[in-house]
């Protein structure tokens, strides 16, 4: 499990799958999950298999979220915001056609 | 809808950040384009607002990040953060993304400083969650302050030793420090160390790296083979064999490095020309003295034009900067040159140690191409290396027909975390030469973008209905 | 110099087809290949196995699509149990999406011609958008209506070049991968094919090099005006299913993407993207699919269509030189049954088949092939 060794502050609070989670201001949305002990946030399309954040700089795309109703998106380049809905991605995304 | 500059720098590492400057210092109308929300790239992510209480924790050489951070705010530049660019036309237009809207940017000349990415390290078991890079462990610590204690880090090359002095520096218990650096490249690096003791002071920062590491009583374990990634679900143990007796570790984190390639692919969707650099061991472009590509109009900055670290990238993109002044008629060439002689004899200086330093730290071959076929390759599609060697066994002679045949290569991280390790695989299944097997044929869009972002650079007036 | 049967020049799809129809027949077959980086039309295709609006002008054309067509679920089953690869072929119909009142009329009207011109076997609906509704879900207010025909299918282009590769060399085929083709001189009997590092002899040849037949088609005294078209295609982010039929120019694939098209450009062997043709195509799919206007185009893909000015294929076996046959065209994958069981046979027995005689060379105009 990651560790902060930030000095406790203003936090904004996300929520992760339906679960309401208070972390600090500035940092991607990767970074909070990882830091509030999440392991896995997607599972592939194919194999199903659980994957996490790898590269944490935008090149790997194995973190893959929902948020705000969009998917696909990468959680290391989204920076966390009051109020924003995070889910894990299960497989392929869906579309209300 | 497009928007036209002098010169458009795409990416706000060291020499994007120096490259934009410089020209705006020149008197070019410029625009620094970057996909992160501040400037400083990977190597000095986060240098203006790092929410570490200690920042000496990261090192002094980070700081050199804070110059070209302030240079760039207060110069005239058009800075567009949280931007992110995923195309560059034969035109020198770009295409980029910003909340959600597309648009093209046009300059007359583009410097790309898109920077490295770390070479991928396949093994059993590395797509499991709590297996990451070490320049990711480092990311957490810059841009979060987290630490991840008792993890295991595994690999080889001065950034693996930096971030394990840095947890170490941060008082965060390391639970090994696996070093899979081949004994024998010690003999190969010998040599050329001469004339790497003329690189000013890198060798004693590096030196004094490992002396930190051993003085604090890190567990480093050398002479493995078989090094694997356990667990379901999670991590849970690092497995390898060493004198023929199998061990483990249990941890929940494991930080993989085996050192830095230039990340290619908007060079290459540009058309720039390509060529596998057998000592750095990746692809990078052809470019000239001045870092002029093999597209008119386009030059190539930094770790994305070939490995020289953070000093080199500054000091090429000030020279894209300054050329690209000199194309566009700003100053005449003899001034050109006046400028950049002192920054064309540092370069040299700071460019001596690393053949060296590419010697010394030269991964393992089987670190680089996994021998057991059910080691995933391709992170994206799930393709293994047995997938992959079934598919030459058809007589698949490269890259994009292998892609074609397997998926390999076909996912969202188009090929930055498979290719070199395709490459490599491929050379060696079909004994050619690496250079001679050639890579992806890549093409925009190099990062996503929605059908409604990409509808929305039509030129006005042409109807979606139209034929 | 081993001898063989048969030298095939080109492994894309038409190649790899008869390639793998005459191994399939028992011929000793060469297929002879470029490197990794060639124009290779087969690396580009959409995968439609289509029926409807082919050769509504020409009667032979729309014939001949239709046999293939239906050879298609046989050829899928072979493959599936001679190389175990599975090459996502499905028939549920196809539709093509209509975004104006005028691109409606003219594609009811092309419709009709076919179904006349095949005496009825040619059957289809046009429907308004509710109509159209029933057979793909989401359409967008922009939507005029379509067609829809029942006899339409499609493919994953790449895994059926995979199943016919590994197919003919499960069949004892030889592949020579990195022997571009530069000359070929006729023996009488028989031919020298010469390519990158090395010359194979066969007592039949078969030009299936796409473009490069033009070059190669005078070596045995034939003609092959083709010139490249290029056409674009964007892949989408993995989607849950949501589209079983295939539509013109938008199909979901097996593994979820969407394979969204089309342009048609004369660009010479130019056979880059263009944002002009990605904008079009991106704003023509989200008027018809508005749904898809948050979805994330991953990459992209363009290749140069192997085209005649008729539209039709070339089929053509050499008077000068009797053993020396051409053949190309654009439908690779429609056509894909067809080749690999009745152009196989021709190519091995020597017999043209009638309904193929449309296609010879002689249609052309010498004043073409330059």
């Amino acid at each position: 499990m990651f560790e902060t060794r930030r000095s406790p502050g203003p936090t904004v609070r996300i929520a992760f799958d339906g679960a309401p989670l208070d972390v600090a201001p500035g940092q991607s949305v990767a970074a909070a999950l990882l830091t509030a002990g999440v392991g896995a946030t997607r599972r592939t399309p194919d194999s199903g298999a659980p994957r996490a954040p790898y590269c944490m700089i935008g090149v790997c795309f194995d973190c893959l979220v929902v948020i705000d109703g969009q998917s696909n998106r990468q959680a290391c380049m989204v920076t966390v915001r009051d109020g924003m809905r995070v889910e894990s991605q299960a497989g392929a995304s869906n579309i209300a056609p | 809808m497009t928007v036209a500059y002098d010169i458009a720098v795409i990416g706000a590492g060291p020499a994007g950040m120096a490259a934009a400057a410089t020209a705006d210092g020149l008197g070019l109308a410029t625009v620094l384009i970057d996909e992160q929300a501040a400037p400083g790239g990977q190597i000095y992510r986060n240098i203006e607002g790092a929410p570490l209480a200690d920042r000496a924790v990261l090192g002094a050489d980070y700081e050199a990040g804070a110059a070209l951070a302030g240079a760039l705010r207060g110069s005239g530049v058009d800075y567009l953060d949280t931007t992110t660019v995923w195309r560059v036309t034969p035109e020198n237009e770009i295409g980029v993304t910003r909340a959600g809207a597309a648009r093209l940017i046009s300059a007359k000349h583009i410097v790309l400083a898109t920077g490295a990415l770390e070479r991928p390290m396949p093994l059993p078991g590395w797509t499991l969650p709590g297996v990451m890079t070490a320049g990711a462990a480092q990311v957490m610590l810059k841009s979060a302050a987290a630490v991840a204690p008792g993890a295991v880090f595994a690999g080889c090359g001065p950034l693996l030793y930096l971030i394990v002095g840095q947890y170490l520096r941060a008082g965060a218990p390391i639970a090994a420090l696996i070093d899979t650096t081949p004994r024998t490249n010690i003999w190969r690096a010998a040599p050329l160390l001469p004339r790497a003791l003329a690189a000013g002071n890198y060798l004693a920062k590096g030196l004094a790296m490992m002396r930190d590491i051993r003085r604090a009583g890190v567990r480093v374990i050398r002479g493995v083979d078989g090094l694997a990634a356990l667990g379901e679900g999670h991590l849970r143990a690092v497995g390898y064999s060493r004198g023929g007796r199998r061990a483990t570790i249990e941890t929940e984190h494991l930080f993989l490095h085996q050192g830095i390639v230039a990340n290619v692919n908007l060079a290459m969707a540009a058309g720039c020309a390509h060529h596998w650099d057998a000592r750095q061991l990746g692809w990078r472009p052809a470019c000239d003295g001045w870092g002029r590509s093999s597209v008119d109009g386009v030059s190539i900055a930094g770790d994305g034009a070939g490995i020289g670290g953070a000093q080199v990238a500054e000091l090429d993109g000030r020279l894209a900067a300054l050329d690209a002044a000199c194309r566009l008629g700003r100053i005449e060439a003899a001034e050109r040159d006046r400028r950049a002689a002192p920054l064309h004899a540092a370069r040299r200086r700071d460019l001596r140690i690393r053949p060296f330093l590419e010697a010394l730290y030269r991964p393992a071959d089987d670190q680089r191409v996994p021998l057991a076929d059910d080691v995933i390759v391709c992170r994206c599609e799930d393709v293994t290396a047995g997938d992959i060697r079934a598919a030459l066994a058809l007589g698949c002679p490269g890259p994009n027909q292998l892609k074609a045949f397997t998926r390999c290569g076909m996912g969202p991280c188009q090929g930055r975390l498979c290719g070199p390790t395709v490459t490599e695989l491929i050379a060696a299944e079909r004994g050619v030469p690496v250079a001679d097997v050639g890579y992806y044929r890549l093409r925009p869009p190099v990062k996503p973008v929605t059908l409604g972002e990409l509808a929305g650079t039509a030129p006005s007036g042409d109807t979606p209905g139209g034929a | 110099m081993t001898r063989y049967d048969a030298a095939v020049v080109g492994g894309g799809m038409i190649g790899s087809a008869i390639a793998y129809g005459l191994a399939r027949r028992g011929l000793a077959t060469v297929m002879l290949d470029e490197g990794d980086v060639a124009f290779r039309a087969a690396r580009g295709n959409f995968g439609l196995v289509w029926v409807q609006g082919k050769g509504a002008d020409a009667p032979a054309y729309a014939h001949w699509t239709r046999r293939s067509s239906d050879l298609w679920p046989a050829l899928d089953a072979e493959l599936a149990e001679a190389t175990g690869v599975a090459t996502g072929y499905a028939r549920r119909g196809g539709v093509e999406i209509c975004l104006s009142q005028d691109e409606f009329d003219t594609l009811a009207a092309e419709l009709e011609r076919l179904r006349v011109a095949t005496n009825g076997e040619f059957s289809y609906a046009m429907h308004d958008r509710a109509g159209l509704g029933q057979y793909v879900p989401g359409l967008g207010a922009g939507v005029v209506g379509g067609s829809y025909s029942v006899l339409d299918g499609h493919v994953n282009p790449l895994a059926l070049l995979r199943a016919l590769h590994a197919g003919f060399l499960a069949r004892g085929g030889i592949y020579r991968p990195g022997s571009r083709v530069s000359r070929i001189s006729h023996q009488q009997p028989g031919f020298e094919i010469a390519g990158d590092g090395e010359t194979v002899a066969a007592e039949r040849v078969v030009l299936a090099a796409g473009l490069g037949n033009r070059a190669l088609a005078p070596f045995v005294g034939l003609v092959a005006p083709v010139f490249p078209l290029r056409g674009e295609i964007l892949v989408t982010e993995k989607l849950a299913p949501f589209l079983e039929v295939a539509t013109l120019n938008l199909r979901q694939t097996v593994e979820g993407g969407c394979l969204i098209g089309a342009s048609h450009d004369e660009a010479g062997f130019d056979d880059r993207s263009t944002g002009a043709a990605m904008a079009a195509i991106a704003g023509r799919a989200v008027t018809a699919f508005p749904a898809l206007a948050d979805v994330q185009i991953v990459r992209s893909w363009g290749a140069l269509r192997v085209m005649t000015r008729d539209d039709l294929p070339i089929y053509a076996q050499s008077p000068r030189c009797p053993g020396a046959f051409v053949v190309c065209g654009h439908s690779g994958v429609t056509l894909a049954a067809a080749h690999v069981t009745l152009l196989a046979d021709w190519i091995a027995d020597g017999t043209l088949p009638g309904e193929v005689a449309a296609f010879g060379a002689e249609r052309f105009d010498v004043r073409d092939a330059s």
